[in-house]
């Protein structure tokens, strides 16, 4: 783009903006489907039987690993900060690894509960749970596919200073996936 | 900038924002096309119910039986009707193409700031409109349960016989919604970053305020009703139950999320229009917008007010009745900012030095039809109106009263005005007033008697309204609606006529025809790719006309302040 | 005007008709107003040679105070339109007063199934019966309909009672009138149902109280049916 900018004020990036942009929509989509989730919850009964089902323990575990892929996330901007892009390569890696390990955890409690009969149709807060922590893991999955993209480009070198902002891109929409399960995880296994 | 080179890259997937914002005009005008044609299908068996409907013959069954019409096929009409209209011809022909086209140029950028998102949001549409087209052709049809897909009539397939129909339009729609998710991120972060120096936002054209509101608007209240679609297309595949009470769901929620989308919607559908309004007035009048600041307030006021109106869509729905007081009064307050609107609308006139170009008389059709619109809105936003008046007739009247006017009047006017910018042509004014004429005429003798149908009870989406004693004397009511309807649609004709032919035989089109003062009149007609060969540097606002002591009756946006004039 | 109203045959639809006519008046007196000032302007302000064009932009108060001390106006009309609705909707819908007569309304596509309570007046006994599609109720008294849907969302609409309800699946609803005029009307469906949405048509009878006691005690007699 040659047009330059408006003297007075700040210039913030177009990427920067447009991720701003699309992370406000989808906190709306899933502020929606958890107000709804409380809403119903708090309306009718019996939810708290089929609540007790889930399992809490695996919820932490997958929680710990989320929050660590953040921090592993914040590392991998800082290398690129710093222009160091083989320790921004690594990180990404473990983003990835986490963001993987976090899926298969989920996969393996959605397998425990099948099996043992709570399929989406059982009842309404299986329709929910199904839903919330499903559409999540496939925000998860479209993270450690751009994530792991943003991997191939590092350890590749050829056009990574093109490349390179958009780790801090990536980034916030990592932490947003982060901060979703934040709200998911007390409301969905806690409460 | 290197040019793209061949066919495929420069007509086709082109990141030009012009070329996008005609691709857009297209799609809107074409499926404008099949809109009408449901229209046309539904309004003749309104008015001769279960008599043979020409035209129709070719129609296969079971949607037509040798020209008389399937009562599901009817409700498909109705629901195809209402979100195309909506959905595939309103945002595309006032968002996606002058939005898309109009907001670089006015700001005196040389495109969007993301191309390739912008290319990437059209062909998002694209086949979104294909997925909805198709769902024409699958076993049961498309969906049949109204644009506003209740549950659990939209849920069951064994309720309507529509199975992947409903899933293909939940899927359309969907897609329709990430296509201008893309195209926001290009009004926000190009209106943003990348203006020309000098133009602050309060010298912004007012259509940009009103494109950049709309895509705030539209941003921030998707996200609930993609959350609700997720959920009904989970119920219908993978058997949730969000929304069928037999196993513990809520119809009511699918409800709450559509309307809270569904009323911020309508505004995203109605600014456009009345932006395009607000560019032409000046221009004819040759002065200045009245209160420029009072309507970019107004326009914000009204856009956070449309969050919270959204229940008066269900007085009658089961809500809790203490609800529908609060939900009255806030309705209520949303008149009040476009009541400032219309009237700033109405001072911009006085004073003037007026012409009645036909950009100018559609100006002028909105402000006299949306006006009815507004008022018939009172009606419905009172509870204990809404108690009798909710589905019937009354309601259909005030919609069209309100979108068919930002969409026709104001989208034509703005086609109408910019044509020569987009097209370098000028379009023929003989052609255009009878357009006008004929659409002004057709379109009030069509829907003013609908609210008198909705006063005598008639409900909506009827198959036969003489199956009821009640219904029957107002039958002549329907025929002289329908007729005026088909007066209404060979009105289109001379505009068709003259679209595609000024294309080829339009005299040429100078850079500033009209004597307008914003930045897209300051380049060619049309503009070369780049749009400015110099960028350009604004010094004023955007309606510097007949200022005393000024060389000319009108001071474009980029002269320097010692040209003449007080700068805004 | 009023004549396009179905008869008006209910204690507080007239209430009703009369909110309408408030607010025809109030947003009718507008809309002359503001059409006339459109028509007035285009036709003294068209173009004519030597004569500019006077650049008022709004900008100040006492330019500003023209559109918006009619705003103000219309926002204290609105609000007094809002209260007047408001008593309205309250009595309607709200503050549903004892009935003297109960029945249990079903909607299905594409009927409405009534149910009766009987001789005995209790609903849920043995005497209860369900007619498909027939409403009758007694001239004067207060009618408690609690409406529910087995299926999909259907609407209640009594159009000459001025009353309309959502018969929503899982849930119970209540709602009241009063027909003051004996006569036969008509109950239609609001609300896209499927297909047959449009035969959801019923019978509504009002009658006086004898006459409908003895067709109650008919049909408890005969054991319901249509």
């Amino acid at each position: 783009m040659t047009t330059a900018a408006v003297a007075a004020g700040e210039r913030i990036p177009s990427g920067k903006l447009a991720v701003w942009w699309f992370l406000a929509s989808e906190i709306m989509t899933f502020g929606g489907l958890l107000a709804a989730f409380v809403l119903c919850r708090f309306a009718g009964g019996g939810w708290e039987d089929q609540a007790a089902h889930v399992n809490a323990w695996i919820a932490a575990v997958n929680t710990l690993i989320l929050l660590t892929s953040s921090l592993s996330m914040v590392e991998a901007h800082r290398a690129v900060e710093d222009g160091s892009r083989g320790r921004a390569a690594t990180f990404l890696l473990i983003t990835v690894l986490l963001g993987l390990t976090f899926l298969g955890v989920k996969g393996f409690e959605y397998s425990r509960e099948l099996a043992h009969g709570f399929t989406p149709s059982t009842a309404p807060f299986w329709s929910f749970y199904y839903g919330l922590t499903g559409l999540h893991a496939l925000h998860v999955l479209a993270g450690v596919v751009a994530n792991a993209a943003l991997w191939i480009a590092a350890l590749r070198g050829r056009g990574w200073a093109q490349v390179a902002p958009r780790v801090e891109y990536a980034g916030l929409y990592w932490h947003f996936v982060d901060v979703v399960w934040i709200f998911l995880f007390p409301l969905v296994y806690l409460s | 900038m290197s040019e793209p080179a061949g066919f495929w890259r420069r007509y086709v997937f082109s990141t030009d924002h012009k070329v996008i914002g005609r691709q857009y005009l297209f799609l809107g005008l074409a499926m404008a096309l099949l809109g009408a044609a449901s229209a046309y299908i539904i309004r003749w068996q309104l008015a001769w119910p279960e008599s043979q409907i020409p035209l129709t013959r070719w129609i296969p069954e079971p949607a037509m039986y040798d020209g008389h019409l399937d009562p599901s096929f009817y409700n498909q009409l109705v629901t195809m009707h209402g979100t195309i209209m909506i959905f595939f011809v309103a945002m595309p022909i006032l968002l996606g193409a002058l939005g898309n086209f109009l907001i670089p140029l006015m700001i005196g950028a040389d495109d969007m700031a993301l191309p390739r998102l912008n290319m990437l949001s059209f062909w998002t549409i694209f086949t979104a409109a294909v997925v909805l087209l198709a769902s024409f052709f699958v076993h049961g049809g498309p969906a049949a349960s109204g644009w506003t897909a209740y549950p659990p009539l939209s849920d069951d397939p064994s309720y309507t016989g529509v199975d992947w129909g409903q899933n293909l339009w939940l899927l359309a729609v969907a897609l329709e919604f990430a296509s201008f998710l893309m195209g926001g991120i290009n009004f926000l972060t190009t209106v943003v970053n990348m203006r020309a120096p000098g133009l602050g936002f309060f010298r912004l054209p007012l259509m940009v305020w009103m494109q950049l509101t709309a895509a705030v608007l539209f941003m921030l209240s998707v996200g609930p009703l993609i959350a609700g679609a997720v959920m009904l297309l989970l119920d219908r595949t993978i058997g949730t139950t969000f929304f069928l009470p037999q196993r513990g769901g809520d119809p009511l929620l699918w409800q709450h999320l559509f309307w809270f989308f569904g009323h911020p919607e309508v505004y995203v559908v109605l600014l456009p229009g009345v932006g395009a309004v607000l560019e032409i007035l000046p221009v004819f009048t040759r002065k200045p917008i009245f209160g420029y600041r009072t309507i970019v307030y107004s326009t914000i006021v009204a856009g956070l007010l449309s969050f919270i109106v959204w229940a008066h869509h269900m007085f009658v729905a089961g809500i809790d009745p203490r609800l529908a007081t609060p939900f009255s009064i806030t309705t209520i307050l949303i008149s009040v900012p476009f009541a400032v609107i219309v009237f700033a609308m109405i001072a911009s006139l006085w004073g003037g030095s007026i012409t009645f170009p036909t950009p100018m008389l559609f100006a002028l059709g909105f402000l006299v039809t949306f006006l009815v619109g507004g008022v018939t809105g009172i009606f419905n936003g009172s509870a204990a109106v809404d108690i009798f008046i909710h589905g019937t007739y009354f309601v259909v009247a005030h919609f069209h009263y309100t979108l068919f006017p930002t969409v026709f009047f104001g989208g034509f006017a703005g086609l109408y005005y910019w044509y020569p910018k987009i097209f370098g042509r000028m379009l023929n004014e003989a052609l255009g007033k009878l357009h006008f004429w004929l659409t002004f005429l057709g379109f009030n003798a069509t829907f003013l008697p609908m609210f008198l149908l909705g006063m005598g009870g008639h409900m909506r989406r009827i198959y036969n309204p003489l199956q009821y004693d009640f219904l029957k004397p107002l039958a002549p009511v329907n025929q002289f609606a329908t007729i005026a309807m088909i007066v209404l649609l060979l009105g289109q004709i001379p505009f068709v006529l003259n679209f595609f032919g000024s294309l080829r035989y339009g005299a040429k089109a100078a850079d500033n025809p009209w004597g307008a003062n914003t930045l897209e009149w300051q380049t060619s007609s049309p503009p070369p790719h780049g749009n400015f060969p110099t960028p350009p540097t604004v010094h004023r606002g955007p309606y510097d006309f007949s200022l005393p002591g000024a060389p000319a009756d009108f001071v474009p946006q980029h002269r320097p302040a010692a040209a003449g004039g007080r700068a805004a | 005007m009023h004549g396009w109203f179905p008869e008006d045959i209910s204690t507080y639809g007239p209430d009703i008709d009369r909110v309408f006519s408030l607010i025809y008046y109030i947003v009718g007196f507008w809309f002359v107003l503001t059409q006339v000032a459109i028509i007035a302007f285009l036709v003294r302000y068209r173009r004519r040679a030597h004569v500019p064009a006077r650049p008022v932009r709004g900008e100040r108060w006492r330019e500003l105070a023209w559109i918006l001390v009619p705003a103000a106006i219309v926002l204290v009309l609105d609000l007094g339109i809002d209260a007047a609705g408001a008593r309205v909707w309250d009595a309607v819908k709200k503050d549903l007063p004892p009935g003297d007569v109960h029945l249990a309304i079903t909607a299905k596509q594409f009927e409405w199934l009534v149910t009766y309570p009987g001789p005995d007046g209790k609903l849920g006994t043995a005497d209860d019966f369900t007619v498909n599609s027939q409403l009758h109720v007694p001239q004067g008294k207060n009618v408690r309909v609690t409406l529910r849907s087995q299926d999909v969302v259907h609407s209640f609409f009594l159009p000459n009672v001025r009353l309309k309800q959502d018969a929503v699946p899982g849930r119970s609803i209540d709602l009241w009138f009063n027909a003051t005029k004996a006569g036969s009307y008509e109950l239609a469906c609001a609300e896209l149902c499927g297909f047959g949405h449009y035969t959801m048509r019923g019978v509504f009878v009002v009658e006086s109280p004898e006459a409908y006691a003895a067709w109650v005690a008919q049909h408890a007699a005969s054991g319901g049916g249509a």
